[in-house]
């Protein structure tokens, strides 16, 4: 029996219907995830193939920061291009050599295609490939497509670690890994590696590295846990290559990371008291700073707007450990392989939205005023001056959340709009 | 293609989209793929408004380019047509619909709606944000008045009403760099001297209120970037003349108030008082002493390119050592001043151009966008904003004109400010070796950070080559290495830089102390 099923078990285990919504869709495409790609790998360089669009969109979300040497950049499609005057892939390689000699510290250079270079159907592919033979032993040129046509928000780091897969070294036979795939914080990532090694597991990799040029291996000893819900493509690509999921629901609160860990734990053969023994006194910890953001949350009434495909994760930890409850929770794509252990542990007749018609999905926020809206930061404000709470939800992914030492972070992100609510006078 | 690290601009569309942002009962929509929402956050996130915009965007995914996306558009005109009843009905592409080519424009027109619909033309990949909102007001003038232009020939009386005259603020929008405090400074300016406003557009103007715009006696360009087309096609239908002065600074304030009063034959010489702003005595007084002769370099939109360059040089004695602007259909207003301050004009929207220019030039302070801050931070050197594009800590809480007497009193105090306080520069030139107050350190009343930048001074070149044609590096004795560490950091890169062209002209290999000092003298700074 696995760790979800007993989980389940103690649950209502009704998987909830899902509605599928199509119309209007206010997300971000997956040009977004560069934001914090690039700064988690820290050689690498993300040229997006685009318009001016592209770049705009860049900007818009990462320029508040000032950059005194930005690691991402985009090769505006020009008239020429598009008249086929200029041959696109001289141009990309001139734009790619101006890139590689203004930073000669890059080891890694993405080429992101854009919903332009998609629909002119500018062959990247080939034009890393080209490349990576060019700047061989010095570079490793990669692409991936981050367009709106074929992205939402958070499948762009989808995307871009799927590239990485082809470049993992081949882990040896007989030898056997764990592999946590999905973006973490620094923090996180230290406190899991830790965890893991008190556990007697290893070794330990995480996709994606601290630096593009340290890839871990992988093969049929890879054992992979999901750091985020948001890797389908990425896992399939690893199963192609070997590995085996081990199938958890996702480390956010106490529940969750704790199922997770026993996943891996039981797949290392590793024995339930061991495994209370190291977390107990991490839980202990958790329980204490949940407790206090508990009291704020308890019987508040919750709804997700479609934004990362964190929101089904999220609201069941907000749901059985904070005792919230859940009105609508509506996520951009639903992969039902990554879901399958969360997807058991959500209420009996919870309104399960896929997709969005983003008119008729205010509608139902309207009727229902829940007392905090997860949304995008372009629905966040109006909302507030219609007197409703909300939480923008793209901190979700740029705030340490996940593990038991975040958990009461992770409710305190929820509690602290009606706190702020409460406090001002004004 | 472009490399492009930062744009100056956004695309067209997202101009026409601050056209329907600014205004009431106006409704935009666009043609777009999923993800192009983000342009919503500009306007609920940078500049904080509380509503969501006027625009529905189609967001057709990949599914949908096999079907009939012409459908799709259709569908989401009428429904939003249902939802909002908009009193006028823009229709747009973004970049990626150009490429396919639905013409939204016309399938809307083609749909019996019950309101005005006005069809875009937005070339994404040849224009930018400012012309499409230009063109976007332009259209939606035009659209609205052309049924109302006076047949050729007719006479139009100088004042239209008895009474106060009256003018209107065209060209203040969403997005736009200080506008909602620059209406209220402009507007106080005309009443002081018996002036009324009409109409404010598009920023807070209905459908309705553009048809009252030939009202006025007069309009009043406040920003052409936006409302030059409008202004000009109004003159010519309608005989409206136009205030061409934009009044950023004193000296452009008191022309304009001159250009208003003899357009309106109106006496002004005892009602404006230039005591009203507290600016020209901060600059005569005498801690600004050491404001004389700042290298200053200016990069913006040309409307307040110019206006930086006049203040900088009449108002706070800088010296303009570069000024440029990346709107390209206004380079000739930045060409002319450029030649009034015997500079080379900088006329482009490549940002590691700007960025190789700044870095040739070793000003003491960059007056720019969003993006020469980027610059600034890369060189270290100290920089202000004056221009869009800007990010959402310049659209503050406070009023924060750039326009009229309170807007100079607003750019004094924001310009001088990343410059080194007096007492600490001169500190720093006589004691050079404070482990606390250093030449690597940010000036102490900016913070205690200190700054990995102050970069000037070493050879890191943006790009190679693009700024040191002459690759003749220069040897450089080591003691008069160690003496030009003595120059203070904000003017040792002109120094290494004038010191080594002396040295060239003259034929000497090794640089020397005595050198340093001869090419001081020869130079004079």
């Amino acid at each position: 029996m696995t760790a979800a099923e007993a989980l389940a078990q103690a649950g209502d285990c009704a998987i909830p219907d899902i509605k599928r919504e199509r119309g209007q869709r206010q997300v971000f495409c997956g040009l977004a995830g560069i934001v914090w790609l690039h700064r988690k790998i820290q050689d690498a360089f993300f040229l997006i193939v685009g318009s001016r669009t592209c770049a705009h969109l860049m900007q818009s979300a990462a320029g508040v920061m000032i950059f005194a040497e930005p690691r991402f950049a985009t090769a505006i499609l020009q008239e020429r291009d598009l008249a086929g005057l200029a041959d696109c892939n001289q141009e990309l390689d001139r734009v790619a050599a101006d890139v590689l000699e203004r930073r000669p510290d890059i080891k890694t250079l993405f080429l992101v295609g854009s919903c332009p270079s998609e629909v002119i159907k500018l062959d990247l592919a080939k034009a890393a490939e080209r490349l990576s033979e060019v700047y061989r032993g010095r570079v490793r040129v990669l692409d991936y497509s981050a367009s709106g046509l074929e992205t939402t928000f958070t499948q762009g780091e989808d995307a871009c670690l799927k590239s990485l897969v082809p470049q993992m070294p081949q882990l040896a036979a007989g030898e056997r890994s764990l592999l946590v795939v999905g973006t973490l914080p620094d923090v996180v990532e230290d406190q899991f590696a830790r965890i893991f090694k008190d556990l007697g597991i290893g070794p330990v990799h995480f996709l994606p590295p601290r630096h593009a040029s340290e890839f871990p291996p992988v093969g049929s000893g890879t054992s992979v846990l999901l750091a985020q819900p948001f890797v389908g493509d990425t896992l399939r690509a690893l199963v192609e290559r070997g590995a085996t999921l081990l199938k958890a629901p996702y480390p956010f609160g106490i529940e969750g990371t704790l199922a997770w860990l026993r996943a891996a734990a039981d797949a290392w053969g590793i024995s339930s008291a061991t495994l209370e023994a190291v977390t107990a006194p991490a839980i202990a910890r958790a329980q204490l700073g949940l407790a206090r953001q508990r009291e704020l949350l308890v019987g508040k009434r919750v709804s997700f707007l479609p934004d990362s495909q964190l929101e089904i994760p999220i609201a069941r930890f907000l749901q059985r450990e904070c005792g919230m409850e859940l009105v609508e929770v509506a996520t951009p794509f639903l992969d039902r392989q990554l879901m399958e252990s969360e997807l058991s542990l959500l209420p009996r007749g919870l309104r399960l939205t896929e997709g969005q018609d983003v008119e008729r999905q205010l509608d139902r926020v309207r009727e229902d005023r829940p007392d905090i809206t997860v949304c995008g930061l372009g629905l966040a404000n109006p909302l507030e001056a219609e007197g409703l709470r909300t939480k923008w939800s793209i901190e979700l992914v740029f705030t340490p959340v996940h593990g038991f030492d975040q958990a009461a972070d992770l409710a305190e992100l929820f509690a602290r709009p009606l706190v702020r609510g409460a406090l001002l006078k004004v | 293609m472009q490399l492009t690290l930062w744009s100056y601009e956004g695309p067209p569309h997202i101009g026409a989209m601050r056209i329907a942002v600014s205004m009431e009962g106006v409704h935009l929509v666009l043609h777009a793929p999923q993800g192009d929402t983000y342009a919503d956050l500009l306007f609920t996130m940078i500049e904080r408004r509380g509503q969501r915009p006027p625009v529905s965007y189609t967001t057709f995914q990949a599914r949908e380019l096999g079907s009939d996306t012409a459908d799709l558009v259709k569908t989401t005109i009428q429904e939003t047509y249902d939802r909002f009843k908009p009193r006028v009905i823009m229709i747009g592409e973004s970049c990626t619909a150009e490429l396919i080519q639905d013409q939204p424009g016309a399938l809307a027109q083609g749909m019996g709606l019950p309101a005005p619909v006005l069809s875009l033309e937005l070339p994404a990949y040849t224009r930018k944000e400012n012309w499409g909102a230009n063109e976007t007001f332009y259209q939606l003038v035009r659209g609205l008045l052309k049924g109302k232009v006076p047949a050729p020939g007719s006479e139009r009386d100088l004042r239209a009403s008895s009474g106060r005259p009256s003018a209107n603020l065209l060209g203040p929008s969403a997005l736009g760099f200080r506008c909602r405090d620059d209406v209220v400074e402009v507007t106080r300016l005309l009443d002081s001297i018996g002036v009324d406003v009409n109409v404010v557009a598009p920023l807070g103007a209905s459908p309705e209120d553009v048809l009252r715009i030939p009202e006025a006696d007069i309009n009043v360009c406040l920003y052409p970037e936006v409302a030059d087309q409008a202004c000009n096609w109004l003159e010519r239908m309608f005989g409206q003349p136009c205030i061409k002065t934009v009044p950023i600074g004193i000296g452009a304030t008191h022309d304009f108030i001159q250009e208003v009063a003899s357009t309106l034959q109106l006496d002004v010489a005892a009602t404006t008082d230039p005591i009203s702003s507290r600016m020209p005595w901060y600059s005569r007084s005498v801690d600004s002493t050491y404001l004389t002769g700042k290298r200053v370099f200016i990069f913006a939109d040309a409307t307040h390119a110019v206006a930086a360059a006049r203040i900088a040089a009449e108002e706070l004695g800088f010296t303009v050592v570069g000024i440029g602007t990346y709107a390209r259909e206004f380079a000739r207003d930045v060409r002319e001043a450029a030649k009034r301050y015997g500079v080379e004009p900088l006329i482009t929207d490549d940002y590691l151009e700007v960025e190789a220019k700044v870095a040739e030039l070793h000003p003491e302070l960059v007056l720019g966008t969003q993006m020469e801050r980027h610059i600034a931070k890369r060189l270290g050197v100290p920089c202000a904003v004056i221009s869009a594009p800007v990010h959402i800590q310049d659209f503050p809480s406070r009023y924060a004109p750039q326009m009229g007497f309170e807007g100079a009193n607003v750019i004094f105090d924001t310009w001088v400010h990343p410059l080194m306080m007096g007492l600490e520069e001169h500190l720093i030139t006589m004691f050079r070796e404070d482990f606390e107050f250093h030449d690597a350190a940010t000036p102490s009343h900016l913070g205690s950070s200190a700054t990995p930048g102050r970069q000037q001074e070493t050879r890191s070149d943006p790009t190679e080559g693009s700024d040191r044609t002459d690759e003749t590096v220069m040897a450089w004795a080591s003691d008069a290495e160690q003496e030009l560490k003595k120059i203070p950091f904000f003017v040792r890169g002109k120094a290494r830089r004038n010191t080594e062209r002396f040295a060239e002209e003259r034929g000497i290999q090794t640089i020397t102390v005595e050198t340093l000092y001869d090419a001081k003298a020869h130079f004079g700074r």
